[in-house]
């Protein structure tokens, strides 16, 4: 009887080490030994350590140009670097922190900031850029933390509409009736509705949806996520909006067409149309190479043209040996040089007003996306946000049969929770 | 293995002192020391480590030994069971989920092994050893291959619903429909809200309409697949264990008249009892501890309707930074399997039978 107690015990102890080994296995015990580091005067760390670069690659293409275009600073700087394309970037980096050897150089999202900036796993480097003043004052935004500049915006997408040609012009339709307002939106999206395909699709998510609050004049939160403006109005008339569209069945969300996301509806044919971002040229490219698509801007709403945008910026550990090799080899990545070979190779847009040109030439089909630059807002990035945005895209994904204000008025209280 | 091995050494301690026997001692221990070493390390270390993480500020910078990080006694656990806020919607929703995963796939897996197992263990059965290997199969199959298997199977076009439609059902759009199945029951009977009392108030920031709504359309693919996977495994357990049963009791019970039903539920399944307490806690425990299939499939989503605590446990912690919630997360569901694992063990403890379903007197009764 004692025996099978303590068994049970011993059972049940190492179930719950299962569950906790993943908490556990990130706690490792600090280590201080850096490489005989020393400060600079401007307050970096300098060594002769090798500098390791994480980053969550999208693919091949995404880690073969980053990892040349760090091959060529390491020549020309003599500090060896090397890229990691990481499997899982938010536990690896969590890893890293926790144990004070966290990776030099990384990807880190607008999601991610502010949890680690808070305790201190970054270095604050944005003022020390000296090519500051050329990102685009709102992708600055995305990435000021209490009220510093944290770390370079590394690229950047938006949101526009893509619109399949062959269906459009199946439809009858001509350039000269692309949507500029919610209106046309919707009377071609009606049109546009046959037996074998709907007028417009896209996530049923924030993350697709917001574009029409902001086109609406709302967000989620204002544009330092320091307060919650959830329920807006604007904010309740752009979901009434895409309501509207879903009851008329001329929209219908990619899930519930059995597809992954937006682009795939729109290739396979589904949807005529699609919300999406510039990464969905890369998609169609792979998987759709024969559908011929157009780019135009997303409808204006109430308060003129709106859009999201995301972005992934080069943060630099607080942990970091060598502060000062990171920060030349991130200047390099941000360079326009760089970032338009980064742009060729997996579809991003340059986070740096001075590459706009160049780029604008090398793609003309994608301009809108670009554009969108000067009217989009960033997704809100205080400390939690990221699961209180999941929260709503759940129900979000049930629009049809939900009450925006209901939807908006939760999602509020738990946006204001996190600003207290 | 090994921790038999431990425990009976542990029970043996009192036995020392005789000259002959002291060695023994000294060399048993010598041999359990490699394992209790590494069980030290990799188990209890981690587990002591993670109990003052889920009791501590810890930020998931640095040790969290180093100073720091203070003790905020139980304020991660209470964000989570009182906090009010979404920590606390989110635990209820993931405990939710689990508990309909445990109340179907548990019962019905073990009963599904146990009849497979009858099945492939009579003697009439040509070709046994090949339905063995193939309700087996499953089993040793990856669950993230098996998963991965599981979305395309129940895709909106994919083949399950594509058979239903051969039969007139129009399949629901499995992977992504978060309404529970018993809310949908009552909204076909035409049911669409609940009574107010039952939606007005809630436990863990979940309404009580929400917790008897059944476990989402998603989570009922999951469901299956729990099923469809691990009965192989079990199925296995109670072969072994139909195999040691003797004869001679089936004989004795068939020479007193007893037909086949009767043989099985008064004979067989009372002598597989031990085994039938393994098959539960194992379901149990593995049960409340689902996280590769939510990870590689569905991160949780529907509308959070395949959130399980285990899930969320790492989520909070290497997504959002919670690191002490995430430890609690862990600790508490820890608590809710061994509180499980003791209320199986007190159903299904050796009983005397009771008096008046005796059909033989005992052999006690039969002395006085």
């Amino acid at each position: 009887m004692q025996r099978r107690i303590t068994r049970t015990l011993l059972m049940g102890t190492l179930a719950a080490a299962t569950a906790v080994a993943l908490v556990g296995c990130g706690s490792g015990f600090s280590s201080g030994s850096s490489g005989g580091s020393s400060s600079s005067p401007s307050g970096l760390t300098s060594s002769a350590d090798p500098l390791t670069v994480l980053i969550g690659s999208s693919g091949d293409a995404e880690t073969k140009a980053v990892s040349d275009a760090v091959s060529a600073w390491s020549q020309s700087s003599g500090t060896k670097a090397s890229v990691i394309p990481a499997n899982n970037l938010d536990q690896q980096l969590a890893q890293g922190f926790s144990a004070k050897k966290p990776a030099d150089v990384f990807y880190l999202s607008t999601n991610a900031l502010a949890g680690y900036a808070s305790n201190g796993s970054l270095l604050a480097y944005g003022d020390q850029l000296t090519n500051k003043s050329d990102f685009y004052p709102s992708l600055v935004k995305s990435f000021t933390y209490d009220g510093q500049l944290y770390c370079a915006p590394k690229d950047f997408s938006t949101l526009q509409l893509v619109i399949n040609n062959t269906l459009w012009q199946q439809a009858g339709l001509t350039s000269a009736d692309y949507p500029k307002t919610w209106d046309q939106l919707e009377a071609v999206a009606k049109k546009l509705t046959t037996g074998g395909h709907v007028g417009l699709s896209m996530n049923g998510q924030y993350e697709r949806m917001g574009a029409f609050m902001v086109e609406a004049g709302g967000n989620l939160m204002n544009a330092d996520s320091t307060k919650a403006t959830a329920n807006s109005q604007a904010n309740i008339d752009a979901l009434s909006y895409v309501k509207k569209l879903l009851t008329d069945g001329s929209l219908k969300f990619a899930a519930d067409l059995g597809e992954g996301d937006g682009g795939q509806a729109l290739g396979s044919g589904k949807a005529a149309m699609t919300v999406e971002g510039n990464w969905v040229t890369g998609e169609l490219a792979n998987d759709f190479p024969n559908v011929k698509y157009t780019v135009v801007p997303m409808p204006s709403g109430a308060k003129g043209q709106g859009t999201l945008q995301f972005s992934n910026c080069w943060g630099i550990a607080a942990d970091s040996p060598n502060q000062k090799a990171a920060l030349s080899l991130v200047e390099k990545l941000t360079s326009a040089s760089d970032q338009l070979a980064f742009s060729k190779a997996f579809g991003v847009l340059p986070s740096i007003q001075s590459a706009a040109d160049q780029w604008k030439q090398q793609n003309p089909t994608l301009v809108p996306f670009l554009d969108g630059a000067n009217y989009a807002q960033g997704v809100p990035a205080a400390k939690g946000a990221a699961q209180v945005v999941a929260d709503l895209d759940g129900k979000l994904a049930q629009l049809k049969s939900q009450d925006p204000k209901t939807l908006l008025d939760q999602a509020q209280k738990n946006f204001a929770a996190l600003t207290k | 293995m090994m921790m038999t091995t431990i425990a009976d050494t542990t029970t043996r301690r009192g036995r020392r002192g005789s000259g002959i026997r002291r060695g023994e001692v000294l060399s048993g221990w010598l041999f359990t020391a490699p394992m209790l070493v590494l069980l030290g390390l990799f188990l209890v270390v981690p587990v002591l480590m993670a109990l003052w993480v889920s009791f501590s500020d810890w930020n998931g910078h640095g040790s969290p030994f180093s100073s720091g990080v203070r003790f905020v006694g139980f304020t991660n656990y209470q964000a989570i069971v009182a906090g009010g806020g979404l920590a606390e919607q989110d635990f209820g929703t993931s405990l939710r989920n689990n508990a309909w995963y445990v109340v179907l796939v548990v019962p019905i897996q073990t009963a599904l092994a146990l009849f497979l197992a009858v099945l492939v263990s009579r003697q009439v059965l040509r070709g046994r050893g090949f339905f063995r290997t193939a309700f087996y199969f499953p089993s040793v199959t990856s669950s993230v291959a098996i998963t991965v298997l599981w979305l395309f199977l129940f895709n909106t076009t994919g083949a399950v619903n594509k058979v239903l439609s051969w039969v007139g059902i129009n399949g629901p759009n499995w992977f992504n429909n978060p309404s529970g199945i018993i809310q949908d029951a009552l909204a076909g009977l035409g049911v669409r809200t609940g009574p107010s009392a039952l939606t007005g108030h809630g436990f863990l920031g979940v309404s009580w309409w929400d917790w008897i709504g059944g476990p989402s359309v998603a989570m009922s693919a999951f469901i299956l697949m729990a099923i469809f996977t691990t009965s192989g495994t079990f199925m296995l357990l109670f072969i072994a264990a139909l195999q040691n049963l003797s004869g001679e009791v089936q004989e004795a019970a068939m020479v007193d008249g007893a037909n086949g039903w009767q043989r099985f539920w008064r004979i067989t399944l009372p002598q597989l009892r031990p085994t039938l307490f393994t098959v539960l806690t194992l379901g149990l425990i593995g049960c409340w501890q689902i996280f590769d299939q939510i990870y590689t499939g569905t991160q949780g989503g529907p509308d959070k309707t395949t959130l399980s605590p285990a899930y969320l446990s790492y989520q909070s912690a290497f997504n959002d930074q919670e690191w002490g919630q995430g430890a609690a997360i862990a600790f508490i569901l820890f608590v809710i399997i061994i509180v499980f694992t003791l209320f199986q063990r007190w159903l299904l403890r050796d009983r005397g039978v009771p008096r008046r379903r005796r059909l033989v007197p005992t052999a006690k009764e039969a002395q006085r």
